[in-house]
């Protein structure tokens, strides 16, 4: 028996507003109004695949002791890295043990539901945190700028039902090309929206929703909840229709709030809806891409409470109507940044393997002898009273509240985002850092607020296409 | 107990080049105008410095590596030149180095010389630059005001003071600079302001504004230092000797230990009461004359009077506004115009502080001359953030005060 063991999701907190998005492109495709209703997700400069990633882990581990996991793995299309894997990253950060297995997939559209399949066939050997992850790349001006968002989402696949058991599972696998991105393009190209409804989902969904209901033992009427990400409205209605599964189980899409989120959206998906679904609702979860891959799970009596789960950060959101701000955040518009920007981002790789626990993992030290909790650990400890030397155990520090201690809006130093907020935190249970502030506003700043870490881009290295991560505060909910 | 450095070495001769935008001149040319001045007013020969340190905090975008270009510039006879570099304290350090040269015996004339160019960046403020390794992994890489700007709101937390207040008697410290730099013809800003230019300026760094940032220019200051009694050979009458010269570092209990508020400099209180203790002072605001400090930021200043023990902790706002620090006020602070006014090019401005507290005891600083004779000077020359710092405190008077 396996099962959900917990769950977690991370949206950004900037929401586009749509309408912003239809007023800039009117004059050139004015039919964009149709799709101008709402706000979509998108991520900070200082975020990807993998920042979303770690926040969408850390929501689904929040309280969970980390060592029981086995494997984990990151689904994306959009993940920064072709070649250093985006997974080993997240694993460093959430400071997993070394002999965590980790792996990336990607390649299509379903890989966050194939990644779930596969964490379902290998969680025998120990549970799989599976995790997925998208930053949407879309052309200015394009319909899945309007409809798409970034978001992840983050799975406990474990032995035993935990609050989701497994029922059943099924794949359909076919060239079917409604869409593209060639290696080396930005964005994708796709092919016309009625053909993807009539030949694609009409035909690869039934087929693969009627395998896994057979697998499962299952009747369609005995589903409860029906998801199947798809950016065209009445998509998923019509394949439920099609399938024989209530219309009432369609579950919303998020298209109001978030957008749709590529990978990551079937696992956001089913994370809203162990939310909320009550104990014996049978939930059917299919992504689409390639092909159709569906599972089945039921939901169990047991609680497994996110940090804050999907309507927690649909409610951690700001409202942007600058439609500038994500072009600029995006890349898809080249900004005059100053010369202060020019600054060479080289990262000595030799120091980042040296001291990833501290950068990645913002690992602290505590004296063993006299209890002092310092960041960064180090060889001599910083104990005015007492300078132990070699004392120092691994102390994390990333899950600790900090309190502000000091702070500026800075409108001089080179950011993406001015002002650039920073200044230096306490930790609650000691230990203190000089931190960058990220999702503040400025009425967030005053001595002694309470804050959290999250993990962000620290800078990126445009000249040799790297970039540095790090930790930052950010207003504790 | 060390028995320090008060009165064992003279300063022989001082120069100052006029700070500013040097479009027209390199660094070489800026140590020039200063060293001349200094040999002049010396009135010895190039070829009587036995040992030279030069201070620069941005080699790597001006003069370059090591003490050659001082040493080239100046064309000094190939006697030993140390490059030193402690962040904005630099150039006292490059006057210790001389100072204790001399003290020593292992030279009876000694040379400092500090120079920066800045102004080849392109662009204003000071340039980005790494802090090492370690640092730009995990450190923040703010601006200077926006380090320095943290300041306030711990200040403010700590003595409960209302953030208009604050910003008043922030504005009160470069309303007063201005002033006096309006007196000096070697200062890079020269023209008064008034209080609700400051207040209405644009934001750089919440809550400092244009005018609580002091200017980055370009400039070099330098000293040439012997002993007393060599001095007295040389002709020399009315000298000004080192009382106390003093440097405290962090060592990481600003930034890593715990107890540090972030509303002061531990290392200025640290440094300012081993130098009164060298220099023989037990009540700094009745004995000191008057005050070159640190004021890089209008905020900079006010802490830095406390942390000098001059005002009386979570007083400064008081003394600030009450004129305590005005030219003509009881201890006036830049009388020279400070870093806001005469500028900062940072290697050099250690010296330049020490230059103005010379010609101050000397009765030589023209029109911006203390009426009454000034007998002890302070210099405070800090490096770095107020959470990890350089904090260098210098003192120099009459011979015998």
């Amino acid at each position: 028996m396996v099962g959900i063991a917990a769950f977690g999701a991370y949206i950004p907190r900037l929401r586009l507003q749509r309408a912003s998005i239809a007023a800039a492109h009117a004059w050139f495709n004015p039919a964009l109004k149709g799709l101008a209703k709402g706000e979509r997700s998108f991520a900070s400069w200082d975020e990807d695949v993998v920042t979303m990633a770690v926040e969408a882990a850390r929501d689904c581990l929040d309280g969970r002791d980390r060592a029981e996991i086995a494997s984990l793995s990151l689904a994306s299309t959009t993940a920064p890295f072709a070649d250093r894997q985006n997974a080993g990253i997240v694993k460093e950060a959430l400071n997993l043990d070394d002999a965590v297995s980790t792996f990336d997939l990607g390649g299509s559209q379903r890989a966050g539901v194939s990644g779930l399949i596969q964490a379902i066939r290998a969680a025998a050997c120990g549970p799989v945190l599976c995790i997925a992850s998208e930053k949407r790349a879309t052309r200015p001006g394009s319909e899945g700028e309007m409809t798409s968002g970034d978001g992840a989402a983050a799975l406990l696949v474990a032995p035993g039902e935990g609050v989701a058991r497994h029922l059943g599972d099924h794949s359909v696998s076919a060239d079917f090309v409604d869409h593209f991105r060639g290696e080396g393009e930005k964005f994708d190209y796709g092919w016309e929206a009625r053909w993807i409804r009539d030949e694609g989902y009409a035909r690869l969904v039934p087929k693969a929703v009627a395998g896994a209901l057979a697998k499962a033992g299952l009747a369609a009427g005995d589903i409860d909840r029906f998801i199947l990400p798809a950016p065209m409205r009445g998509v998923a209605e019509a394949m439920a229709k099609a399938a024989g599964i209530r219309p009432e189980a369609v579950a919303d899409g998020l298209a109001a709030t978030v957008g749709e989120t590529g990978v990551a959206h079937p696992l956001l998906m089913l994370a809203h809806a162990l939310e909320q679904a009550k104990a014996g609702e049978r939930v059917l979860v299919a992504g689409f891409g390639s092909g159709c891959d569906v599972v089945i799970f039921e939901r169990t009596a047991a609680t497994a409470a996110p940090r804050l789960g999907v309507s927690g950060w649909l409610a951690r959101r700001k409202a942007d109507a600058n439609y500038m701000k994500y072009l600029v955040f995006n890349g898809l518009i080249d900004i005059e940044r100053g010369m202060r920007a020019e600054f060479d981002q080289k990262q000595p790789l030799t120091a980042l393997w040296r001291n990833r626990k501290t950068v990645l993992g913002l690992v602290g030290g505590r004296c063993t002898k006299t209890g002092t909790i310092q960041f960064p650990k180090t060889d001599i400890s910083v104990n005015p009273n007492d300078r132990s030397v070699g004392t120092q155990e691994d102390h994390p520090l990333a899950d600790r509240l900090a309190r502000i201690l000091t702070y500026t809006a800075d409108r001089l130093t080179y950011t993406l985002d001015p002002p650039a907020h920073y200044g230096m935190v306490e930790f609650e249970e000691g230990g203190r850092m000089n931190a960058e502030f990220c999702d503040v506003e400025p009425e967030d700043v005053e001595v002694g607020r309470l804050m959290r870490m999250m993990f962000r881009i620290k800078a990126i290295d445009e000249q040799r296409g790297f970039r540095r991560y790090f930790w930052k505060a950010a207003p504790a909910d | 107990m060390p028995t320090g450095i008060k009165d064992k070495v003279a300063i022989l001769g001082m120069g100052c080049a006029k700070f500013g935008e040097r479009w027209d001149a390199d660094a070489d040319s800026l140590m020039v105008e200063a060293y001349l001045e200094a040999l002049s007013d010396a009135g010895i020969e190039t070829s009587m410095i036995d040992a030279a340190w030069l201070s620069v905090a941005f080699d790597a975008i001006n003069i370059g590596p090591s003490g050659i270009p001082a040493s080239m510039a100046l064309r000094l006879p190939n006697v030993p030149v140390t490059k030193v570099e402690n962040y904005c304290a630099s150039g006292t350090e490059a006057f210790r180095g001389a100072v204790y040269a001399v003290a020593s015996g292992a030279a009876d004339i000694a040379l400092a010389i500090g120079v920066e160019k800045l102004k080849d960046t392109g662009y204003g403020g000071l340039p980005v630059r790494t802090r090492g390794t370690t640092f730009d992994m995990i450190g923040v890489v703010g601006s200077a005001p926006g380090n320095f700007a943290q300041l306030a709101g711990a200040y403010r937390a700590r003595h409960n003071v209302a953030p208009e207040d604050l910003k008043r008697a922030m504005a009160h410290v470069s309303v007063k600079s201005h002033a006096n730099g309006a007196k000096n013809p070697k200062a890079h800003l020269r023209k008064a302001i008034d209080m609700d230019t400051v207040l209405n300026a644009p934001m750089i760094a919440e809550p400092l504004g244009l005018f609580d940032c002091c200017g980055v220019s370009d400039g070099a200051a330098c000293a040439i230092v012997t002993t007393p009694e060599i001095a007295r050979g040389l002709g020399k009458t009315d000298l000004v000797t080192v009382k106390a010269l003093q440097l405290a570092t962090s060592n990481g209990w600003e930034l890593q230990g715990s107890g540090w508020d972030g509303s002061y400099f531990h290392t200025t209180r640290v440094a300012a009461e081993r130098a009164y203790r060298e220099a023989g002072i037990t009540d700094p605001r009745n004995q000191i004359s008057l005050m070159e400090v640190h004021d890089c930021f209008s905020v900079t200043e006010l802490v830095t009077m406390e942390d000098l023990h001059i005002s009386p902790e979570g007083g400064a706002v008081k003394d600030v506004l009450d004129g305590v620090f005005d030219a003509d006020g009881k201890i006036p602070c830049q009388i020279d115009g400070g870093l806001k006014c005469f500028g900062h090019p940072i290697g050099a401005s250690g010296l330049r502080m020490i230059y103005e507290n010379y010609l101050q005891i000397l009765g030589r600083a023209g029109p911006r001359q203390r009426v009454d004779q000034p007998v002890l000077g302070l210099s405070h020359n800090l490096g770095g953030m107020p959470n990890q710092n350089v904090s260098a405190v210098a003192i120099v008077g009459l011979e015998g005060a």
